[in-house]
Order: structure tokens, then sequence, then C-alpha cells
């Protein structure tokens, strides 16, 4: 997919679609900013003028809880005005195309849409045809990225661990139907940590992942050995077309996380998970409660993350752009989208 | 190059401006950069026992969707509440009066002080907002495309720049 869709002419990140192609400069100006508005969500009035005046889309075709409410609580936060939209259960069954139901809200004037899709690489359609001052962040496109994710797992491990290069890390879990995984491996790498692994049943690893930079492992022996951080992933029963684990049962005794494969870890691991927990199938409840989880950190540190991507993308409209008003805006763009639909 | 502005002798100035205004036991905060470093000057010539409050106001300006985030946003840190506190607000060069707008909009997000007072090294005039200083350590009269910087935090030192220069 065309990364540089995420960027305008002079190199600021314009859309956030995909962690792929962002330089490490740029995720750690993220984490950083995003480091700067946790404090905000610990005062009296939790809230800041930067994005007072624009509005906000939360369009999601997918349910989803934690991430849209994260979405939300962000962008009120930044004083914007927020929709939420569940599409799936709206104009999508009456037989509105994505790009139609687009570019009615639009039309409503939204300063930026935040996407949730079950197809991968719905996101950058949207991003290729919107005017040029509107924002995309994807919040989940099928199987392929969920970059504020990501970003937000980056900013948990860099609080509770520090430096990435000297850092053993292990993903596990449903690597195959994870976008997480995907957004975890492109940040990890590009950070650089000292090692990544990633540890599943065959089944469950996507062919040939070892391209990105990984080891992989099948057995938790293996892969829990001395790491540092443990990255759990929800096995993602709704997108598994036919048999990829024998039993739950059986899943949960080789591949769940329980405080005796936790110990085969460095003592001092963090054990991280995206959300939401099957319990007792990739997660025994002793060690989602127990004293080496930052499951809920993460949701919190998810909050100043997703504020800083907006604040990031929203801010700072390039002169030649800001001077075109809205209006005149969107009648250069009429003709434009019309022709895109011949 | 304008002749050099003395700081120690601004800050004697600001010092002395601002004893009587201890009675009512203020609370200081300073702007970051260089109002925190005034700020912490003033402190300690001052005997104020109190820890220093700092704000960093890049949420809260009236120019962020022409230039953009700050990537360099420190955290503001108000030690105590300061609802129903006297406030020094503190900075290094009042100019336009927007950091200061700024600044007040993010106090009031804290609570709400019973007073603020204004005390600035340099005032330079060009106020494009109604705001005044009590505490003044100097006046200059500068250009517009004349700048002052402060330079510190150990030694503080006033630099008066041509912008083409």
């Amino acid at each position: 997919m065309n990364q540089g869709l995420q960027f305008d002419d002079t190199g600021r990140l314009r859309h956030l679609l995909t962690i792929e192609g962002l330089s490490r400069q740029t995720i750690l100006e993220i984490l950083d900013t995003a480091e700067s508005f946790i404090s905000v969500g610990e005062r009296e009035i939790k809230k800041i003028p930067l994005l007072r005046g624009k509005t906000v889309v939360n369009l999601f075709f997918e349910s989803s809880t934690r991430t849209r409410t994260t979405f939300e609580i962000a962008a009120k936060r930044l004083s914007a005005d927020v929709i939420n939209l569940n599409v799936g259960a709206s104009s999508a069954s009456k037989g509105e195309t994505l790009l139609d139901t687009i570019r009615n809200l639009e039309a409503m004037h939204t300063d930026l849409f935040v996407v949730r899709h079950a197809e991968s690489g719905a996101a950058h359609l949207i991003a290729r045809h919107v005017p040029a001052h509107v924002r995309i962040i994807n919040a989940g496109d099928g199987r392929h990225a969920h970059p504020t994710q990501g970003l937000l797992d980056m900013f948990t491990i860099r609080r509770h661990k520090g430096a990435f290069e000297k850092l053993k890390i292990a993903i596990v879990g449903d690597i195959m139907h994870s976008r997480v995984a995907r957004s975890q491996i492109h940040a990890l790498k590009t950070l650089g940590v000292s090692e990544l692994r990633v540890v599943a049943p065959k089944t469950l690893l996507p062919t040939a992942v070892e391209k990105l930079g990984v080891r992989s492992c099948t057995r938790m022996e293996d892969g829990l050995d001395g790491v540092d951080v443990v990255m759990m992933l929800r096995l993602q029963r709704e997108r598994m077309q036919g048999a990829h684990i024998p039993s739950e049962h059986e899943y949960f005794n080789l591949y769940g996380l329980t405080p005796a494969k936790l110990a085969l870890a460095a003592k001092d691991a963090i054990v991280m998970h995206p959300g939401p927990m099957n319990r007792g199938l990739e997660i025994d409840s002793a060690v989602a409660d127990g004293p080496q989880s930052v499951i809920l950190p993460q949701v919190t540190y998810g909050i100043a993350v997703r504020m800083a991507v907006m604040a990031l993308i929203m801010g700072g409209t390039p002169a030649s752009q800001d001077t075109g008003t809205r209006d005149s805006a969107s009648n250069t763009r009429a003709p434009a989208g019309r022709k895109k639909r011949k | 190059m304008t002749a050099a502005i003395d700081v120690e002798a601004a800050l004697a100035r600001m010092v002395e401006q601002l004893r009587p205004a201890l009675k009512s036991k203020p609370l200081m905060i300073g702007i970051h950069t260089g109002g925190a470093w005034v700020a912490e000057q003033l402190r300690r010539q001052l005997g104020l026992q109190e820890p220093l409050g700092t704000l960093d106001i890049s949420f809260y300006r009236d120019d962020f969707t022409r230039v953009g985030m700050n990537p360099q946003v420190r955290t503001s840190h108000l030690p105590v509440n300061v609802e129903d506190r006297h406030l020094i607000l503190v900075d290094d060069v009042l100019h336009t009066g927007r950091t200061i707008r700024a600044a007040l909009n993010e106090i009031f997000d804290y609570g709400r002080p019973a007073s603020v007072m204004l005390a600035c090294l340099v005032e330079r005039g060009g106020r494009e907002l109604p705001i005044e200083p009590q505490v003044v350590g100097e006046r200059v009269k500068l250009g517009k495309d004349q700048h002052v910087k402060l330079l510190g935090p150990e030694k503080l030192e006033l630099r008066i720049q041509e912008a083409n220069g």
C-alpha cells in the first residue's frame, strides 16, 4: 500500500494510515508529544483548546469499544466536536458505498475521520479521495494495520522498560489475523529492538513472517525465554475460517500465558494485551491481573497517544493550503470526485 | 547590536517591586523556558519557600492551526492548587501579550485564582492585546525586526538581535 499518502509535500505527517514507512524520528516525536499529554489527563479540567472548532467523526464499520472510546475521549480533551457513527448499522446496510458515506460526511465539514473497517486498505482508499484539508486516522483495517495501537504499545514499553535497543520482545498468539501484530512489528523494527520473536502455532503464523525481521517460535519455552516484554494478542475467532487451533482447551495449555510460562521471561518482564482479553484462552487471569501486567495502563496511555497523533496531523496546515477557504476547496473537489467515479 | 541589558540590575528592580506583594503569600509561576529561569531567580532572592509552578503554553497558543505542535512541549507543573491563591506570573520578555493570554487561559483550567499579577524582566512594547505588567525589570524600545533573547539558566544574559543580522 502506498505509504507516501501519509505525508504532505513537505514531509509532514498528514494522515496516519500505517506505521510502515514512518521514520524512527517521527515515531519518537509522537511518543514525546504523547508524554506531554499525559499530564492533561491528571488535571482538574482535563481539556485543552488545541482542536476547538474542529469536527472529528469516528467512523466505525466494525464494532469496537475501547478504541472508539479512547479516540472519543482524546478528541474531546483536545476540545474537538466528536460524532460517533457505527456505519454497519446505518447507511452501509442500505447500500451506500464507502466513498459516498465519506462524501456526505465531508459535506458536513468534517476535519478528521477516524476509520475502522473490516477490509484491509479501507483507510488508504478514503485518504486518496478526501480533499487536502481533511485528515484520516486508521483505527484498524482488516488484517493490515492498527497504527495507534502499535504506537501506544511503544509508549507503554518505553515508559516501563526504557530504551528499545536493549530489549528482547515476544509477540504471542494469533499473529496471522492480527493487524495489531503487524503494526507492532513495524514499530519495533524501526525503533531497533535487540531481538523480536513471534510465538504461535504454525497455523497462526503468516508464511514468510521472518522476512519482517523477526524470529518465529512455535514453542512458548523458546519464545519467552529471557524476554523483557511479552505482548499477547487476542485469538480472533471471528476472523478464523476453518480450524486454526485443535481446541480452545489445548490452545490454552500450549500458548495460554500462565504464571508458570511467564516465569520463563525475565524476572521484571511486563505483560501487555491490546484487549479485549479472552481470559482462560490466551491469558490466565492470574497473569492478566498480576503485578507484571500493564494492560490497564495501556488503555490510559492510549488516550494520550491518540491525542498526540490528532494534534500532530491537525496542526500547522501549511500556509498554501490555509489560504484556500473551505468553500473554494469544496468547489474544486466536486468535479475531481465525479471523474474518479466514472 | 544595541547596548546589552544588565540582568542583575533588572532582577533587583523586580525584587523591590514584588516585596509588598509577599504579604498575600503568593504562588510564583514561570512560563517556559525563560520565564521559569527568571522566576527561579526571583524566588531565591525573595526567599519564597514554596516550589515554583511552571507553565508550557504550547497547548494554548493561538497560532496552532498555522504553525502546528511544538515538538518540545514540556509538561506544565503547578505544585499546589491555584484555587483562591494570589499568583505572580513571570515571563522573560513581554511583547505582543499573546503568550500571557495563553498562560492565563491555562491557569484557569487548573482553578480560579484570587488574583494574578504579571511580572516581566523586559517590557519591549508592541502589545496586540490589552495586557499590562505590574512589575517590570527593564523597559526597552525595539523595532519590529529586533529580538530580545534570554540565555540561561546558569547565568542569565539578555541579547538583542536584529532579525536579518
